[in-house]
């Protein structure tokens, strides 16, 4: 138990010296996150900032009872890796190799993440040239060997209008044994860029990490430069916040479920959903004017304010929305034929998705009670507490279940928070950072946990700013609900998951 | 004469027709307006006019299955007697070329699918080639049945000659084997639940997949070479399911034309309530078929 009083704990949206952080010798820094993943708490981000001899890791954890805890190491040379007791490093470790160019002692999968250069000249993980160009998905991959097994690889260009991404699938006839997923075709340097901010681009950057959770990675940004300033937000502007992210997570939850229906080749529901996703995102400009939700997150607060009646049409016309929306899901619900493809089709088991550490719906639809809004409240829900809806099934109607009642919810939720809107301000001045503090926030998109962390040198600008988006756990699960898997289900498994490319790649 | 006209203007222009009947169909039922009826036309004029990419690593295999293919199906559809009128190709035993003119079709497209090396096309050829083995028996055993209720070995003797009488002595056997030639004309013309033409995901395609490399007036010919299997498919469906003869030969034709449209809107609305099975419930189901159709010999043969 002596681990837990290793740790600096904090709230969520808290800032804190870069000093109080306990500094520890690597061994026991990277025993202390065994012992501590052993203990229930989970790994929200582990991340190096590389320096002249090597890196400084950092590593976030969340805990029960509301906590987050941080503690922080050197490392020189090479890493040794915990991802073979402690899987949920699996990713976090090889990210940490190729930023900050430090090579992992027997990391079971040691690969790039990215396939980009580390942020420290000259150092590179795998020892490749200077002048070599790297391109992604570029390496070796997982091979099952046989005659009988043939290998599929699919993307980084689809057919259909999604992100680059890469598959390799290792099949015998039908059935998949083994998917490996290749990103980084979208790796925009997004971190980079924001080193020695915030300037004055960082707010629209951070509103394109994901475009579809636009609100989500704001939310993230502006609180982060809040607990850096040591201010706090107007009441009426966390409440407009909150209404943004569950229209954003309406929008795309309803946009999914038609989706799903679209695959199996269901079409009432798929055209009705696609529909309604459109109301869903008209709302979101009524609040700001863009259907998208750029433009409304700032620090200190929201940029726009939502007049009285403008709120009163709002409910009105959600209450219509909600009704259309049921009438295409339970058309779903009702179908044998679709029920038939979403029963037990990408089933990924519980203690699987806790080893995973996977998040969000993906999380909630194997039985794991984890989300932000609950765990680790922040701005308006620390107010409202929300109905969680979790499914136990882990598999493709799971997920499409979870994410219907988590509609419900939110809906519910926008009609208490549209009733009692706070008065006052929306925007107060958001001062300047505070030197050598380190500042976390978490926020739950409609993909799951959002982490952003950052730290402050000596003259209040970003030493490092780290994004997590909540794709770069849930990957893995995708991966491992195709395991014995039909190939032709494929596009159903994925897009229950409906994971983000750019968001991976940064 | 009249009759060679007009069959060889119908094989030649109605097919698809059938595809835009289904999809605007299938657009009401998903409360859209959808493409305009003659869409597949203009689709097919667009890629007529267009060149063609021909990936270095195929052989003249590749550039002749689409051609074959084609070839092989109008042959076919020159068998097949439309709305009770003979055909312009008819002779005994011609039941058995059209069985042979189908596979060789079918050989062909896969054939011209595996020459292109690619994992998909691969699969879509192994599927394709899987699931004919369940449905080319439902077709030999349908024409078996047809050819002893008629005492014929043509097909246009087993499908004109079929009167309402048939349905009234062997109904039990019809009915079988209606249902089960239905499970094989939505499932040869990778309709859903069996396939979905409409989705653009390599890995779930059946059908589709296996032209992916094919482009411009290849793939138009394989558009419309899709769309007549699906026109004789359904003139053979319809002869056994309605064996109308009316006095007038113009009638009969009118006749024809609307039960062709008729099943279209049906396979629409077969489409829009249901989705695809899953690819390992396919095979099932086309048993099923064969169960189906065997059990209509059985009752027919005894």
């Amino acid at each position: 138990m002596n681990c837990e009083r290793l740790l600096k704990t904090f709230r969520n949206g808290d800032s804190l010296p870069v000093q109080d952080v306990p500094e520890l010798v690597l061994v026991e820094f990277l025993q202390g996150i065994v012992e501590l993943t052993g203990l229930g708490w989970r790994i929200a981000s582990y991340f190096g900032v590389p320096d002249r001899d090597g890196a400084r890791l950092w590593c976030v954890l969340s805990g029960s009872n509301e906590q987050l805890g941080v503690i922080r190491s050197q490392v020189e040379g090479s890493l040794p890796s915990i991802t073979g007791v402690c899987p949920e490093a699996h990713l976090f470790e090889r990210e940490i190799a190729e930023q900050c160019g430090i090579a992992l002692e027997d990391h079971p999968w040691f690969k790039p993440v990215r396939y980009q250069r580390s942020l420290r000249p000259g150092h590179d993980a795998w020892g490749r040239d200077e002048a070599a160009v790297i391109l992604p998905g570029v390496s070796d991959f997982y091979r099952v060997g046989g005659a009988e097994i043939h290998e599929v690889a699919v993307g980084p260009v689809h057919a259909g209008i999604i992100e680059p991404g890469h598959f390799r699938f290792q099949c015998h006839g039908e059935t998949v044994y083994h998917l490996e997923i290749a990103l980084g075709y979208q790796h925009r340097g997004i971190e980079r860029v924001l080193a020695g901010g915030p300037h004055a681009a960082s707010m629209a950057q951070m509103e394109t990490v994901a475009g579809d959770t636009t609100i989500g990675h704001a939310t993230a940004y502006a609180m982060i430069r809040e607990g850096l300033a040591g201010m706090e937000a107007p009441l009426r502007a966390h409440a407009l916040r909150a209404i943004a992210l569950e229209l954003e997570r309406l929008a795309n939850h309803c946009g999914d479920l038609g989706a799903l229906a679209g695959d199996v080749g269901f079409l009432p529901t798929m055209s009705f959903c696609g529909r309604i996703r459109g109301d869903f995102l008209n709302a979101s400009a009524v609040l700001c004017g863009s259907r998208f939700g750029r433009g409304l997150v700032r620090p200190g607060g929201v940029y726009f304010d939502c007049r009285p009646e403008r709120t009163v049409a709002l409910a009105a016309r959600l209450e219509e929305i909600r009704r259309d929306y049921s009438g295409a899901v339970e058309l779903l619900w009702n179908s044998p034929s679709v029920m038939g493809r979403f029963e037990k089709t990408g089933r990924v088991r519980l203690d699987e998705a806790r080893d995973l550490g996977l998040v969000g719906p993906a999380a909630r639809a194997c039985g794991i009670m984890r989300d932000v809004r609950r765990d680790y409240p922040f701005g308006a829900y620390r107010a409202a507490a929300q109905q969680m809806a979790v499914e136990p099934g882990g598999d493709v109607l799971a997920r499409a279940m979870l994410r219907w009642k988590e509609s419900l919810a939110s809906l519910e939720f926008l009609k208490e928070q549209l009733a009692v809107l706070p008065d006052g301000e929306t925007l107060l001045p958001c001062g300047a950072a505070q030197t050598e503090m380190i500042s976390v926030a978490l926020v739950e998109g409609w993909r799951g946990e959002i982490c952003h962390v950052a730290i402050t040198d000596s003259s209040g600008k970003f030493l490092r700013y780290k994004i997590k988006d909540p794709s770069f756990h849930n990957w893995n699960g995708l991966a491992m609900a195709l395991r014995n898997e039909q190939i032709s289900d494929f596009p159903l498994c994925n897009k229950s998951f409906n994971l983000s490319y750019c968001g991976f790649d940064l | 004469m009249a009759d060679f006209l007009i069959h060889c203007l119908l094989i030649i222009l109605m097919p698809p027709l059938l595809f835009g009947v289904i999809n605007r169909t299938k657009a009401t039922f998903a409360g859209r307006t959808g493409a305009p009826l003659l869409q597949p036309y203009f689709d097919l004029y667009r890629l007529l006019r267009k060149g063609s990419v021909f990936s270095r690593t195929t052989t003249w295999v590749f550039r002749v299955g689409p051609l074959v293919t084609l070839a092989a199906t109008l042959t076919a559809a020159l068998l097949i007697p439309l709305g009770n009128h003979l055909p312009p190709l008819s002779f005994n035993g011609d039941m058995i070329l059209f069985i042979y003119l189908l596979a060789l079709g079918r050989f062909f497209t896969t054939a011209a699918a595996l020459d292109t090396g690619s994992s998909f096309e691969g699969m879509g050829a192994a599927r394709e080639v899987t699931f004919s083995c369940l449905a080319e028996p439902v077709i030999c055993i349908v024409l078996l049945v047809l050819s002893r209720l008629s005492g014929s070995l043509s097909l246009s003797g087993m499908l004109i000659n079929s009167s309402a009488g048939l349905w009234m002595t062997s109904g039990a056997a019809l009915v079988m084997l209606v249902s089960g030639l239905f499970f094989v004309l939505l499932s040869e013309n990778c309709r859903i639940p069996f396939d979905d033409p409409n989705t653009h995901l390599e890995l779930t395609m059946i059908h589709e997949v296996m032209v992916l490399d094919h482009s411009g007036p290849a793939f138009g010919l394989i558009l419309y070479g899709a769309s007549l299997k699906l026109f004789i498919m359904g003139a053979l469906f319809l002869h056994v399911l309605l064996p109308l003869r009316l006095a007038n030969p113009f009638l009969d034709w009118l006749v024809f034309l609307m039960s062709m449209i008729l099943l279209a809107v049906v396979i629409g609305v077969v489409e829009s309530g249901m989705a695809r099975y899953r690819l390992i419930r396919v095979p099932q189901m086309l048993l099923a078929a064969c169960v189906l159709s065997a059990f209509a010999m059985l009752l027919v043969v005894r």
